[in-house]
């Protein structure tokens, strides 16, 4: 499987803790070698102005566009994102491609006493699940599966980091990803 | 859990990248989605292949997402529609749910919103197809004609019933008002060898006792000032057939002993004539009042009693036969369905568990009432609890009032209100939609009145549709 890219590309600075972190989780996830970079800039016409939002989908192409020409790419953001059809989006990834976002703008949402600890643990698992959908595999009902659709931050919070058996099978299956088109 | 693999979802909507962003998010939890661009297309698709869910938008040029719902529902009677709308035209969505929208999704919109209306949506066809497997298994056994039951003690009625109904013995049936004592008279006609013949009911309860001599023995012309032709009655009407004498606990003391002489001599004449009338028929009373009790509190003629308590069959209440109620209600659901013109699947599960707690003393009529005002309320194919119209049981959490509870005088109606809501949200498990329908108000309402007081579940984002900061 190809290996993984982390950029930062938030407006303000994230604790290099939490990206080595995302890092080390995602490597023990996918068994893939996994490195942080430094982006070339921070996306560009992302932003809508009347929501007050970043455009996943715009945030994508960006991402493919000035992204390495090989492996998976994973931009993280604390930028609030969106699709234009709800009110906002954890994160977003081409099914079965390149590139994939996640947001920790709404994952501080809620914290109680979990504190900074709780929001790596969601960062680490929206970062694992959006890369999953960049490895082919959809939502999954296995309960606690990473893979299961978190539509807010309970969600997140009732699921692991890992992804079930059927899942990591799927991972390995050739030909069963289905490829979103672009 | 129902995997998404089975469930067609047709994303309907004139913008593009409504569509896309829609059909990519629904894509991902695994739905078979399609997508639209008009109501022409839609409806193509919809007669080409069938769809669990329409999700259309309310607002497109030519067909809107109403027209559309109406022609799709004829396609495919069973799909559950949603329509998408702007805040600008709530109002006509409310009008789409009237029409049998399942729900509707005001854009942008929350996604945990989303989620979790295709999951009722998808666990409700669920229980739809359970429904109808079990509807067909017990269709079968338990039935004498338009009677369903499947409790021993009925079962026992039914047996007794049908043995009774072969001789031309009379039958008296004994029972709470509501319980079947008219259908189960019927039920014996249609059984019995005089099945060809007529049918009469005569209900002793609603006539004064002149009025009623006069409808069961008939009279002669002028043999009373009214009297302006010969008028035959019901005794006679039923000849070769069987007389259905309802409440006849209720007969006055004079027509007793003209029912006893009738019972005995099985001849009679008219009012004001002469003619002696023979008939051949059989007789089925019913009453509610403990007969009984009356012959003893010199009420009703002990004699009398004893010809119509010849084969003596009870009824058994409804709440002492609980097991019936499942039973029941599919028998009366599928004839709703015929009538409302549109499929009343089943109830929810907790819509079940109050029919099997609720005490019935209006037996299986209130039954029916009951499910019949469920069906017209319901948005879906399946009634929920809200839509029974039950009284609420006691409350489920403790910190939670009792909805229906008078409140102290001491408070502000904005304290009453809020206390309501959070009542009936309590009570529904904070399912909001449901609580809307509870309380009277559209959706959008109740999530305002809750940001005003300030009311979430525990742990629950505040619904929200603008972006935070
Ligand atoms: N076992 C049953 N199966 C199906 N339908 C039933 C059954 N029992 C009663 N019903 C229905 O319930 C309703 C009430 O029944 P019915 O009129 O026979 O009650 P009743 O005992 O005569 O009541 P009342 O004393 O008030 O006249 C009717 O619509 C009848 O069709
Ligand atoms: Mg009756
Ligand atoms: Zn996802
Ligand atoms: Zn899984």
């Amino acid at each position: 499987m190809e290996p993984i890219t982390i950029w930062w590309i938030g407006e303000r600075a994230m604790a290099p803790a939490v990206m080595e972190r995302v890092q080390q989780e995602l490597a023990q996830a996918y068994g893939v070698a996994v490195r942080c970079a430094e982006p070339p800039g921070r996306p560009s016409g992302t932003w809508d102005p009347k929501r007050r939002q970043h455009l996943t989908s715009r945030m994508l192409s960006w991402l493919l566009q000035v992204g390495p020409p090989g492996g998976k790419l994973l931009g993280l953001t604390d930028q609030d994102l969106f699709i234009p059809i709800l009110t906002y989006v954890f994160g977003e990834a081409q099914l079965g491609g390149r590139v994939a976002v996640a947001s920790a703008a709404r994952l501080r949402e809620d914290l109680g006493p979990g504190g900074e600890g709780l929001f790596m643990e969601r960062l680490v698992k929206e970062s694992v699940h959006e890369l999953g959908h960049a490895y082919g595999l959809l939502h999954c009902q296995v309960p606690r599966c990473v893979m299961t659709r978190a539509a807010g931050v309970r969600d997140v919070d009732e699921k692991s980091r890992h992804l079930c058996p059927r899942c990591r099978h799927r991972l390995t299956e050739p030909g069963r990803s289905r490829h979103a088109v672009e | 859990m129902p995997s998404n693999e089975r469930v067609r979802i047709l994303v309907v909507d004139d913008e593009e990248i409504v569509r896309e962003s829609l059909a990519g998010w629904l894509d991902k939890d695994g739905y078979l989605v399609e997508q639209a661009a008009d109501g022409r297309s839609a409806l193509a698709r919809l007669g080409a292949q069938p769809f669990s869910i329409l999700i259309s938008d309310l607002k497109m040029p030519e067909m809107d997402g109403l027209a559309l719902q109406a022609e799709a529902r004829k396609l495919q009677p069973s799909l559950a529609v949603v329509i998408m709308t702007a805040y600008a035209t709530v109002d006509t969505a409310v009008t789409a749910m009237k029409q049998g929208a399942f729900d509707y999704l005001v854009k942008p919109f929350d996604p945990e919103e989303l989620s979790m209306m295709m999951q009722k949506i998808v666990a409700q066809q669920e229980l739809v197809r359970e429904n109808a497997v079990l509807r067909k298994a017990l269709r079968k056994e338990h039935q004498l004609q338009d009677l369903a039951s499947k409790a021993p003690a009925m079962q026992a009625v039914f047996e007794l019933a049908r043995t009774a109904a072969r001789s031309s013995s009379t039958i008296l049936i004994l029972g709470e008002s509501g319980a079947g004592k008219e259908v189960l008279a019927r039920a014996i006609h249609a059984e019995s060898p005089r099945a060809a013949g007529p049918f009469v009911e005569v209900s002793c309860a609603a006539l004064t006792e002149s009025l009623l001599e006069s409808e069961l023995f008939g009279h002669e012309k002028g043999s009373f000032t009214g009297a302006m032709a010969r008028h035959k009655g019901k005794f006679e009407a039923a000849h070769q057939g069987t007389l259905f004498l309802d409440e006849v606990g209720d007969v006055g003391p004079k027509l007793q002993l003209d029912l006893l002489r009738v019972l005995e001599e099985r001849r009679f004449h008219r009012i004001g004539g002469n003619e002696i009338v023979e008939v051949d028929v059989r007789i089925v009373a019913a009453t509610n009042r403990d007969l009984q009790k009356a012959v003893a509190s010199g009420a009703f003629r002990e004699d009398l009693f004893y010809r119509l308590n010849v084969i003596p069959i009870r009824l058994p209440p409804l709440r002492d036969r609980r097991e019936d109620i499942p039973l029941l209600m599919e028998h009366f659901l599928e004839r709703l369905s015929a009538e409302l013109g549109r499929p009343v699947d089943g109830v929810t599960p907790e819509a079940m568990n109050a029919l099997v707690a609720h005490p019935w003393p209006g037996n299986v009529r209130e039954l029916r009432n009951v499910l019949e005002r469920g069906a017209v309320v319901a948005r879906g194919p399946v009634i929920e609890l809200a839509d029974l119209g039950l009284e609420l049981p006691g409350p489920t959490r403790g910190d939670a009032p009792r909805p229906g509870v008078a409140t102290a005088p001491d408070q502000s109606l904005d304290e009453v209100e809020r206390r309501h809501i959070i009542a009936v949200l309590a009570h529904t498990g904070f399912n909001v939609s449901q609580s809307a329908r509870v309380l009277g108000v559209d959706r959008v309402t109740l999530y305002s009145k809750m940001r005003r007081y300030g009311l979430k579940r525990d742990g629950d984002d505040e619904p929200t549709t603008a972006p935070p900061r």
